[in-house]
């Protein structure tokens, strides 16, 4: 049994060989990405809170981008000897926790499709590096308008979604 | 890499009466709208890491009451009005009679929404007086959920390549209602130097 579980806040990411829990408390906007080979035990978690670091020309750290924090978490587990071809992922987040013309949609936020809604805009852009990287995506709860917390046991590869407004479900 | 941002004890001062002024003019709306006192906390200005913002109100998964209003004019930002789920219903059924044991209903949801409204333009009017600013907000918005899923959208739009965001937060306490809650700005980080300069403490 797992007995510790590490939380990985806003713009973080973590990466581990060990049979931790990994969590990420009150998703709204951001998207939680769960990285997985299962064969060698070894996952990455990431908190992304926005979809696109080229489009932004002061970057900050990698775990605040959908593109960056999935290559950077590739790295890392390969590192500890995952094997690219076999990485899987779940994601879940990328609600729209408020509607407020002009403010729902942050014309801020510069990026692609910025005509929808940014946790549209993270899920998009985290499925396109995904797929850009031939990382199969086997599950996701993404959208609607309510936060999610996910956590991933990296011992089994389990991840439950939870919610305050729609309960508890497995990815 | 963002460049940590420092701000000096003068500015932190400066801004910490912002949220003095601010929240006292809020607490008057307030009081009158409860009928009641209203205490309210020292406030809180700091630049605080992104991962740590929630940390604030009780943690991540806290469930909480958020009216969120997103302000536009000389200087952007975000004013959210967070509280304690018991207190949410306590503050509606103040403002419209109800029934207590049902879950929050439209009509008191628009009820504490108006609230928000009212608290937040309380609140920016005293900073527009303060530093002839004007400062618009929107029509708020509301959500009953985890704290850490009301706040990440904020942080999207205010710390698009920083580590940290400007915090100025106080605590309000109704205590003959049992109402507590968290009144809180986020000036946009590219909005900071401006209103800095009209506070007089520019860098």
């Amino acid at each position: 049994m797992p007995e510790e579980i590490v939380g990985v806040g806003v713009a973080e990411y973590y990466v581990t060989h060990n049979p931790k829990v990994l969590a990420s408390y009150g998703l709204g906007s951001c998207v939680a990405i769960a990285l997985y080979d299962e064969a060698k035990r070894i996952g990455g978690l990431a908190h992304i809170m926005l979809p696109d670091s080229r489009a932004i020309s002061r970057g900050g750290r990698a775990g605040r981008f959908a593109d960056t924090a999935i290559r950077a978490m590739v790295e890392e587990m390969v590192r500890l000897g995952a094997r690219r071809n076999r990485i899987t992922a779940r994601i879940a987040g990328g609600a729209q926790m408020f509607t407020i013309p002009g403010a729902s949609n942050p014309a801020n936020v510069p990026g692609p499709s910025p005509g929808m809604n940014i946790g549209e805009r993270n899920v998009e852009s985290t499925k396109k590096t995904l797929a850009e990287l031939k990382i199969p995506l086997l599950g996701e709860d993404t959208g609607g308008n309510y936060g999610r917390t996910m956590f991933f046991d990296v011992s089994t590869g389990k991840i439950t979604i939870t919610s305050i407004r729609h309960g508890t479900r497995e990815l | 890499m963002a460049e940590p941002r420092e701000l000096t004890p003068l500015q932190l001062d400066a801004l910490r009466e912002v949220g003095n002024i601010g929240s006292g003019n809020a607490a008057v709306a307030l009081s009158s709208m409860v009928d009641k006192k209203v205490m309210l906390s020292v406030p809180r200005a700091s630049l605080v890491p992104l991962v740590k913002v929630s940390d604030l109100v009780g943690g991540a998964e806290t469930p909480v009451a958020g009216v969120y209003l997103h302000i536009t004019g000389d200087a952007s930002g975000s004013m959210l009005l967070l509280l304690e789920e018991r207190s949410a219903f306590e503050l509606a059924k103040l403002m419209v009679s109800t029934d207590p044991s049902a879950p929050l209903s439209t009509i008191e949801q628009s009820a504490l929404q108006e609230a928000g409204s009212i608290l937040a333009g309380s609140y920016l009017n005293a900073l527009s007086q303060m530093t002839s600013l004007l400062l618009r907000p929107s029509v708020p918005g509301f959500a009953l959920d985890m704290a850490g899923a009301i706040i990440d959208f904020i942080l999207i739009e205010i710390s698009q390549s920083e580590d940290y965001v400007l915090v100025i937060e106080t605590e309000f306490d109704v205590s003959a209602h049992k109402i507590k809650g968290h009144l809180i700005l986020f000036p946009d980080l590219g909005s900071l130097g401006v209103i800095l300069g009209r506070l007089g403490v520019s860098a």
